[in-house]
């Protein structure tokens, strides 16, 4: 039985969220959840990777809300989505990892308040389900990938099965398995 | 363990699928099937295979597909871990006798006591055309089950095994 790393099936491109270069040496892309606990701890992480490897790494985010354990996690994405088309994604993402535990509706009014959006926009945006196909077509691109839980991480569009931590993943980036494979 | 390939035909078997309800594979003809088995209810949450499946019916049903999870513990425990979880497929109970149904299909762990996580992916005739059997430790997820599913649609026949690459998982 070969148990070969999956790879990651639908590249980064122009719809994906990133932050830094496209051309970055390094790309590092999760699947996560923004109710689930893991990818909650995974967050304070992903922050010192990016601290540490500054220009040389790009983060790109997808979203993988698990809704039958995480009620809140497609409202979640959807409203990180809402900002993202207000051009504010990245400052939801870190909000709501931050307060995972209030993500309730009004929670997130209050968020898309504190970052400054344009709220009938926003409210309308999760009324509406707006950016609920773009959340599932993230979902089913994950499945493709071989994403079964989250967080999930993909170094250079290769899958990374370790721990993580900002550690084994700064040693994962420069380890030749993954550098190789770009 | 050695699971039952592809072209074989699948054994019928009749299990609890309620405590007083049964199922039987042939009521399950005419439309691709998919049987999972896995070792137990109840395991670690956010990696939970069945919960990512629940997540993906709605493609499974894009393929008219029937998702049936098959284990060894009883039928009360499944009535109870499926309104935990809110999952809305049967879970079998292959549980008296004991995984009888698991060591049909050559995947029962008889050091455990448990089924083994393999998957099994028939066509609406009940022939087996794909089968994976996943370290017990990780998730195969289901990129395996979609790409049979979409070869059964395009009539091209599947071997088993050789598409470990697709489906394989980690351990978290």
């Amino acid at each position: 039985m070969s148990l070969e790393t999956p790879r990651l099936t639908v590249p980064v491109g122009p719809r994906d969220h990133i932050l830094g270069a496209a051309d970055a040496p390094v790309i590092l892309l999760e699947y996560g959840d923004f109710q689930c606990p893991h990818c909650g701890a995974a967050h304070p992480e992903v922050e010192r990777v990016r601290r540490r490897m500054g220009k040389r790494m790009a983060f790109v985010y997808r979203h993988f809300p698990l809704t039958n354990l995480h009620p809140r996690a497609q409202s979640a994405a959807e409203a990180a989505e809402a900002a993202g088309a207000q051009g504010r994604f990245w400052d939801m993402h870190d909000i709501l990892y931050e307060r995972q535990d209030a993500l309730e509706d009004e929670d997130l009014l209050t968020y898309a308040e504190e970052i400054g959006l344009n709220l009938e926009r926003f409210a309308s945006d999760l009324v509406s389900g707006t950016h609920a196909p773009r959340v599932r077509n993230d979902f089913m691109s994950g499945v493709r990938s071989g994403v079964n839980g989250t967080p999930t991480f993909f170094i250079n569009g290769l899958r990374y099965d370790g721990s993580p931590d900002a550690g084994s993943l700064l040693a994962a980036m420069s380890s030749h398995a993954f550098t190789a494979s770009h | 363990m050695e699971p039952l390939r592809s072209h074989v035909t699948a054994p019928d078997f009749t299990l609890p699928s309620t405590p007083d309800q049964h199922l039987s594979l042939h009521e399950l003809r005419n439309q691709p099937v998919v049987l999972v088995f896995y070792p137990a209810d109840w395991s670690p949450v956010c990696s939970d295979q069945l919960a990512l499946y629940q997540e993906i019916l709605p493609e499974f049903k894009k393929h008219g597909a029937q998702l049936v999870g098959i284990s060894v513990d009883g039928a009360w425990c499944h009535a109870a871990y499926k309104t935990h979880r809110k999952l809305q497929f049967p879970l079998l109970a292959d549980f008296q006798p004991k995984g009888q149904v698991a060591q049909q299909y050559g995947v029962y762990d008889t050091e455990h006591g448990t089924a083994g996580r393999a998957l099994f992916v028939l066509d609406a005739h009940g022939t087996i055309r794909w089968s994976y059997l996943s370290p017990v430790g990780v998730n195969p997820g289901a990129d395996g089950i979609l790409t049979a599913l979409e070869s059964l649609d395009g009539g091209i026949s599947h071997e088993s095994g050789d598409t470990a690459a697709h489906s394989a998982g980690r351990t978290t």
